[in-house]
């Protein structure tokens, strides 16, 4: 009975259940058979040599790429389950409520922070402005929705300490900014899932670990889990609960932290193979 | 303009470049000169002769050589060096000053607006410029929606405008509907256009787009053209009605059961009326348009228009749907468009597609992109720049399409993002002057 309610609590925290998933292009395999869940209140990281697939993984579960085998369900703790292979692009976000940042940074640069974050909570302010109609003459019912919208943007400038460049052009901010306000970004969709495409790169050793800070802040107080891609070793090591290393598009670890440092498979991808030199030659 | 600031040209002698860039202005002029000016065609009796004029060619040479002489000389200036962007801080700071102050400036722009017809110095011909204004002012406003806010590049505008003038002219003499009634029709069948020309159009952007749309605007002028059993082809729709004041029109002498507009107010009859009406009509057409657009702006479907503009996939991963923002703004920018054309086959009594040609759209877009992508403000200025002083410059005949030119090249030069490049942001957290870092004012 206990084994069975242990079981049932680890299957209500799953998150995201990526199932034999496959990605080709033309001839070229960038993910092969990659199967790994990700939990609620927990970083998940996924880690691997350049070019192992890992922004292809987010492009399958954002929406921009088709998977061509596989299955990705999302277990959202409040709506159901979800099926985000086979849903548009823009209703993973919209309805699954994943968000998403981008290895290259992707903010709106020529409107102001705090226009980034009310863009973020569009949907719902659609909503409320009933298509623009209620907006255009100037409802109570819009007027509150907005504010709503700006004291939730306001919450999150405060946690990345952006509130005193708010009215700045998003494009016009130093890099960490950029980086964290984009973070910022996709915390105002209310993401139930939130995948981060190497938020550390770039940021110097101090912003590195205020970074650090601010996710483990996310998953405690928010109860999302988070799909973190980094090449920061002291990120990575520092904040997973749980890692999954790819190389060549295939998985080749999937543990905690210490399980994957010492597994030898995952040494040998990062650091080549005494006996495997014949391949090159 | 950069070469004050390039540090390879700053470090050669001043005298050196003066003399190199003096050379290089004479031979441009030259190359230019020696067809437009140095030789001309005569017609003696008969034969027509070559006619050469060297002297006035080398003035001309000579007099564009010393202006570029004296223009390094003034960039060189002692005082220059520490304020090399001269040009741009005034521009920055004055569309600064027109951003702080827009409310005010609107109103007083709007009052002038109103008294205009009943100045001592209008006529008929001061009302009728006024109009044609208002007219561009209106499309510019309806462009901008498209291109100024959502990004969209359109190059076949005009076909909207050709949708919504046909549309009334057709409805009115075809089943006599009234223009009040043709009005909202005219706009939706643009809107409905705008729609069908967005779906094919979702996933293009920049040069595809504007190489679709520029079809699309042909497609509907060779339509007007060749249709010649709906649309009397090439010959136009003439005897279109026009508008009437609540029933009451505008005629020396009404038909039974209809008062004419001076009966009404008991006012003697003068042809005016009616053109000051056309006027008002606009003002209002217009007035709506930019409140409309202003208000949008501030919503969360102008929001998304422009955050479409700087990333449509960065939408996509906030769950914006990208179809039907793009949707909304085609249909939304040609709605206006519908209406400014239903107004223009009223104001005119006869369409053809004429009207409606390529060179439109090239001066609509125009105006948006010199006025500053996204300013409803700039939008007024181009227009005053690209229509109103060719107008006023009729005088100078063979001279207007040389001002129209300098005035592009100089907008260009001046201020590269457009007359009012400034963007003011739809919403703030800090005021202007309290606590809080104030953005820096990057141009």
């Amino acid at each position: 009975m206990n084994a069975m309610e242990a079981m049932l609590n680890t299957e209500d925290d799953a998150l995201l259940d990526v199932q034999h998933l496959t990605m080709r292009f033309g001839g070229l395999t960038a993910i092969d058979d990659l199967s790994f869940t990700a939990r609620r209140r927990e970083i998940t990281s996924i880690i691997g040599p350049n070019g192992a697939g890992k922004t292809t993984v987010f492009n399958c579960l954002t929406g921009f790429y088709k998977p061509t085998v596989g299955c990705l369900l999302l277990k959202h703790p409040q709506k159901g389950d979800y099926f985000l292979e086979r849903m548009e692009g823009f209703r993973i976000a919209q309805v699954g409520d994943v968000g998403r940042t981008f290895q290259n940074i992707r903010l709106f640069p020529k409107m102001t922070v705090l226009e980034n974050l009310i863009i973020a909570q569009h949907n719902r302010l659609m909503k409320a402005s009933c298509f623009a109609l209620a907006g255009l003459f100037g409802l109570p019912r819009y007027r509150e929705a907005e504010k709503a919208a700006v004291d939730k943007a306001r919450f999150w400038l405060d946690r990345v300490g952006l509130i005193p460049r708010a009215d700045w052009e998003a494009g016009n901010l130093p890099y960490g900014d950029q980086r964290r306000l984009e973070i910022a970004r996709a915390m105002c969709i209310d993401p139930c899932l939130l995948c981060l495409d190497e938020p550390a790169a770039g940021l110097n050793p101090r912003e590195s670990l205020d970074l650090n800070e601010l996710l483990l802040s996310i998953r405690d107080e928010q109860g999302i889990g988070i799909l973190l891609i980094e090449h920061d070793m002291s990120v990575v090591m520092g904040i997973s609960d749980h890692i999954v290393v790819l190389d060549h598009g295939r998985k080749i670890s999937d543990g905690d932290p210490e399980f994957v440092r010492n597994d030898p498979t995952v040494i040998r991808a990062y650091l080549g193979e005494e006996e495997g030199d014949d391949d090159h030659a | 303009m950069s070469e004050s600031t390039n540090p390879i040209r700053a470090a050669r002698s001043p005298l050196k470049t003066i003399v190199i860039d003096a050379c290089l202005t004479a031979f441009v002029v030259l190359i230019l000169a020696i067809p437009f000016i140095g030789l001309k065609s005569d017609s003696v009796g008969t034969s027509l002769q070559l006619v050469t004029r060297w002297p006035l060619m080398f003035a001309v040479i000579g007099a564009m050589v010393a202006g570029r002489v004296l223009l390094n000389l003034w960039r060189m200036r002692p005082s220059a060096a520490p304020s090399a962007k001269g040009g741009k801080g005034v521009g920055a700071t004055l569309s600064a000053w027109g951003g702080s102050h827009i409310k005010m400036i609107g109103v007083v722009a709007f009052v002038a607006a109103v008294a205009l017809p009943f100045m001592p110095f209008s006529n008929r011909y001061v009302v009728d410029i006024a109009t044609t204004f208002l007219i561009y002012v209106m499309l510019g406003w309806g462009l901008n929606i498209v291109v100024g806010l959502a990004g969209l590049l359109d190059l076949g505008y005009v076909a909207f405008y050709a949708v919504g003038a046909y549309t009334y002219a057709l409805i009115a003499t075809q089943l006599g509907w009234s223009f009040w009634l043709c009005l909202p029709l005219a706009g939706l069948f643009a809107a409905m256009f705008g729609i069908m020309l967005g779906f094919p159009v979702l996933r293009l952007r920049g040069d595809y787009l504007a190489i679709v749309t520029l079809g699309f605007g042909e497609i509907i002028r060779i339509v007007l053209t060749n249709w010649v059993d709906f649309t009397k082809g090439p010959d136009g729709i003439s005897g279109i009605p026009r508008p009437s004041f609540f029933g009451a029109v505008f005629s020396r002498s009404a038909p039974e059961g209809v008062t004419t507009f001076a009966d009404l107010f008991g006012i003697a009859y003068s042809s005016q009326h009616r053109v000051i009406f056309l006027y008002f009509l606009i003002l209002a057409l217009a007035g709506v348009t930019n409140l409309f657009t202003l208000r949008m702006r501030r919503l969360p479907t102008g929001r998304a228009w422009e955050a479409l503009r700087e990333d449509e996939i960065a939408c996509r991963s906030l769950g914006i749907n990208p179809t039907n923002v793009k949707l909304s703004a085609f249909a939304l920018g040609a709605m206006f468009a519908g209406f400014a054309g239903a107004f223009f086959s009223t104001r005119q009594g006869f369409v053809s597609p004429e009207s409606f040609t390529f060179i439109e759209s090239a001066i609509i877009l125009a105006i948006v992109v010199l006025g500053g992508m996204g300013s409803q403000t700039g939008v007024v200025l181009a227009v005053f720049a690209l229509v109103i002083l060719p107008e006023w410059f009729r005088e100078f005949e063979q001279y207007r399409m040389f001002l129209f030119g300098a005035a592009m090249v100089l907008i260009m030069v001046l201020k590269p993002t457009g007359v009012m490049g400034h963007r003011e942001p739809t919403i703030r957290l800090h005021p202007p002057g309290k606590p809080g870092e104030q953005p820096e004012v990057v141009q």
